[in-house]
């Protein structure tokens, strides 16, 4: 299947290793191979700078500027779309801490204007340990699963956490309640939507890994949030959500002054994933079968994503080829050609990749730069 | 590296402190003085001096103004309409003003509650809010649609409470002229549950 959003042209201004960089690619998957530290990741970091948030590594906008530059960075690229060309970019002047994005031409009002574009999910090494590592690496995962389907959602989590900053703050200082309720009032509001956009995304995702059980070359994943309330089920109206997080709140505030943090809400649940064939929890998996659920769950997420918003998310697979097997790894590999979407991979060894065939374009990179293909 | 004297550099680093200036432009700002000296700087610095001397901040509503109370809490044309405008800022004020909505008073906050950056109720003119508050018949809280500002009026709303007083917020949705297809979704379902009744011809 032919991609419907391509993007044709990605240009890098002092962005981490790379001074200046520019890339033409057609409507075929990328394969970057390298050797390590040559700037692979780098790329695919740019790419995942076009979408709400701090990127695959989330990392501060001021430290993403190329060593001995003023501390300014620019990503710059151009989409096709089936409604014409966009061009796309984002960067950070001399010393700025947050960071601009332009939609042709034009300083778009929120990042989130993005994802009328692009919508773009990854998988990189650092989530090797997702299902085994801290809850807070789940949520994570999971919200970004979620933004990709509802831009908004990223937005909600950031002031969520930013209202229980200001809580804990007021908290420790003993604070006027007044306040306190007012806060608690706002969180309440976020933390609903938080909650209700999670368990949607979730509910539309188990859906479509059921209908496709046992298809696919991966695992298939099942996929539940732990309560967030120990003694009670979650109203299903927002607004009663809402209200009882409002209650809650104001009757634990000795408690949570006490514990120096507010030990309920959406910041608190943990995102669990089993082994749907094998009814195991994917933590007792093998470092290979750990591996197999992620991919097996993002490509899943993929085709939600372009079921619900008729747009295929670009795929940013970091050393995708590490811990799986030939098979899987061809499995992978044919799984993206149905999704219609662009795949940017990168490799230490292109035989890897070979499976691929003209299904990619390979482009090596060596110091920041771009070598002819191999 | 000095571009002249230190007067100059001092100048230039005077006003790279004001918004929307930095090193670069101050520089060519001063130049541009410095090239129309009479024309410009002078009457510059002198209405610099004169604004120096005169300028007031309002006791009764927090505006900047060159009496205090200011000419808005002091224009009895004001008195009848009953409504009390709470802004964050000044610069809100005055966009209100210029947008002429009415024989209206205003109330500058000064800023908006920001534990995190320290800045509490006491820290704001919310006690002279409630003070005033009794003299009006309406009060609409037209602070920013940020997260501290809806939390500095949901507060504002508590503490005015039980004061008979009846208190609005600006409505959030559709701008003049804009057209729904653009519209983010929260602004859209904001806009929908805000819905306003259609008055027949």
């Amino acid at each position: 299947m032919t991609p419907a959003r391509v993007l044709v042209r990605l240009r890098l201004n002092a962005f981490r290793n790379y001074m200046t960089a520019a890339l033409d690619l057609g409507p075929r998957h990328l394969v970057l191979v390298g050797p390590n530290g040559a700037g692979k990741t780098n790329l695919l970091e740019a790419i995942s700078l076009l979408s709400p948030g701090r990127g695959l590594r989330r990392a501060g906008f001021e430290t993403l500027a190329a060593h001995g530059s003023d501390g300014a960075w620019a990503v710059a690229a151009t989409l096709d779309t089936p409604d014409g060309p966009v061009d796309l970019g984002t960067g950070s002047g001399p010393g700025e801490t947050g960071r601009r994005v332009r939609i042709n031409g034009a300083n778009a009002r929120a990042v989130e204007a993005l994802s009328a574009y692009l919508r773009i999910l990854w998988i990189t090494p650092a989530m090797d340990g997702l299902f085994t590592g801290p809850a807070a690496e789940r949520r994570r995962f999971l919200d970004r699963l979620v933004t990709t389907l509802i831009p908004d959602h990223s937005a909600s989590v950031g002031e969520f956490e930013k209202l229980m900053r200001q809580r804990n703050r007021l908290l420790e200082e003993d604070g006027d309640p007044l306040w306190l309720g007012a806060i608690e009032g706002q969180m309440a509001e976020r933390a609903s939507a938080i909650h209700f956009a999670r368990a949607d995304c979730l509910a539309h995702l188990q859906g479509l890994i059921a209908e496709t059980l046992g298809a696919g070359a991966f695992p298939a994943a099942g996929l539940a949030l732990t309560q967030l309330f120990e003694d009670m089920a979650v109203p299903e109206a927002p607004d009663a959500l809402e209200a009882l997080l409002r209650m809650r709140w104001q009757q634990d505030r000795a408690l949570d002054r006490a514990a120096g943090r507010t030990l309920l809400g959406p910041h608190r649940i943990d995102f669990e994933v089993v082994h749907a064939q094998k009814n195991m929890p994917a933590a007792l998996g093998s470092t290979g079968e750990q591996k197999a659920l992620l991919i097996g769950l993002v490509l899943a997420h993929a085709r939600l994503v372009r079921q619900m918003t008729g747009i295929a998310p670009f795929l940013l697979l970091d050393e995708i080829a590490a811990h799986l097997d030939p098979a899987r790894r061809a499995a992978l590999f044919d799984a993206l050609e149905g999704l219609g979407t662009q795949a940017f991979m990168t490799g230490t060894d292109p035989v890897l990749f070979a499976a691929l065939g003209a299904r990619a374009q390979t482009i090596a990179v060596r110091d920041g730069r771009f070598l002819a293909e191999p | 590296m000095a571009n002249g004297g230190p007067e100059i550099e001092q100048l230039i680093q005077l006003l790279a402190r004001l918004p929307g200036l930095g090193p670069r432009s101050a520089r060519r700002a001063v130049l541009h003085l410095i090239k129309r000296k009479d024309a410009l700087m002078v009457p510059l610095s002198a209405a610099l001096d004169r604004a120096v001397a005169a300028v007031r901040v309002c006791e009764t509503c927090g505006n900047v103004d060159t009496v205090s109370p200011c000419h808005i809490c002091t224009d009895p044309r004001r008195e009848q309409s009953g409504l009390l405008i709470v802004v964050e800022d000044v610069a809100d004020l005055w966009a209100l003003e210029r947008a002429g909505v009415g024989a209206v008073r205003y109330h500058v906050l000064g800023g908006v509650l920001s534990p995190l950056d320290g800045i509490g109720p006491e820290d704001l003119t919310i006690e002279q809010l409630l003070g005033r508050a009794a003299g009006f018949s309406e009060i609409v809280l037209a602070v920013n649609a940020t997260v501290e500002g809806q939390t500095t009026a949901h507060y504002i709303t508590d503490r005015l409470a039980g004061s008979g007083v009846r208190i609005t917020r600006l409505a959030h949705g559709v701008p003049v002229g804009g057209e729904l297809d653009y519209l983010d979704e929260g602004t859209l379902s904001q806009a929908l549950r805000a819905r306003t009744a259609m008055d027949p011809g």
